[in-house]
């Protein structure tokens, strides 16, 4: 029965299950912080599922690039709308722990599952034989997916310009 | 050969893109709206990292990491054109949107 219940199944739906309701909270909250806060536990939720999946590399570039880089991304454009008169108008009276145990608990199960995988040792056993090495990753991406590799870095540079075009401020002129 | 069936992966991305869809429709926030994006481009990831996991191919994970660089950029875009907008509308409510300007 133990064995069923810390099963690699077992924990993928778990963590599935967090994944969806989070990402459940995010589209139908009201405040755009615990939205965001939501938004992280989901991304997490689903870079546990790629590790479960055999897939480490995947994994973490999820936590760094979208719960580190893009959500950070998200928070900051927050601060520059200047909500801060929605935020006093529309927040919740009661202030405290309340608003974020929702959150809080999923994120805990998350922590207990890593916890559970990185101490039981046949499934360490079995995770290591299904995985995929960023090495295979690497050599395919500067293998046959080059020119894919080039039209996402032309991506990102123009994905640069527009942003800066667009969020600078009108009264400074030039000619960008 | 993982011991996830699939189907399953299969069915938990499905889930998650619907409820991202539900979200860019539903949500007059623009902001929202965006947030329910970065949903559905993750549910693809997640069909895409299963996909390669049970075919043990590293194919899955390479288009993972393109879908990465494109939720960055869009959503650099996407937060900048936000900005503009919360600065001409003061608000974020994507209905102001709905007159073009010729």
């Amino acid at each position: 029965m133990l064995a069923n219940l810390t099963s690699i199944d077992s924990l993928f739906y778990l963590a599935g299950l967090v994944a969806v309701i989070a990402s459940l909270k995010v589209v139908t909250g009201h405040n755009t912080v615990h939205a965001l806060l939501y938004l992280v536990v989901s991304l997490l939720a689903v870079a546990v599922c790629f590790y479960l999946m055999g897939a480490p590399f995947a994994a973490g570039l999820e936590v760094i690039v979208y719960a580190g880089a893009i959500l950070v991304l998200f928070v900051f454009a927050v601060l520059m709308f200047g909500l801060g008169k929605d935020e006093t108008t529309n927040a919740p009276k009661h202030t405290g722990l309340a608003n974020m145990l929702g959150a809080m608990l999923l994120a805990f199960a998350l922590l207990v599952e890593i916890i559970v995988i990185i101490n039981n040792a046949d499934m360490q056993q079995n995770l290591q034989a299904t995985v995929i090495s960023s090495k295979t990753v690497g050599i395919m991406l500067y293998g046959p997916y080059l020119l894919a590799v080039e039209i996402a870095s032309f991506l990102l540079l123009s994905g640069l310009l527009a942003s800066y075009h667009y969020a600078k401020p009108d009264v400074t002129g030039g000619p960008l | 050969m993982t011991t996830i069936p699939l189907f399953h992966v299969l069915i938990l991305s499905s889930l998650l893109f619907a409820i991202g869809f539900v979200g860019v429709v539903a949500r007059k926030n623009t902001l929202f709206i965006l947030m329910s994006l970065e949903i559905m481009l993750n549910a693809v990831g997640v069909a895409f990292i299963g996909a390669g996991s049970v075919w043990q191919q590293a194919d899955g994970q390479v288009m993972f990491i393109l879908i990465l660089t494109l939720a960055a950029a869009e959503v650099a875009v996407g937060l900048a054109l936000l900005i503009r907008m919360q600065k001409k509308y003061h608000s974020l409510d994507i209905d102001l949107l709905n007159q073009m300007k010729g």
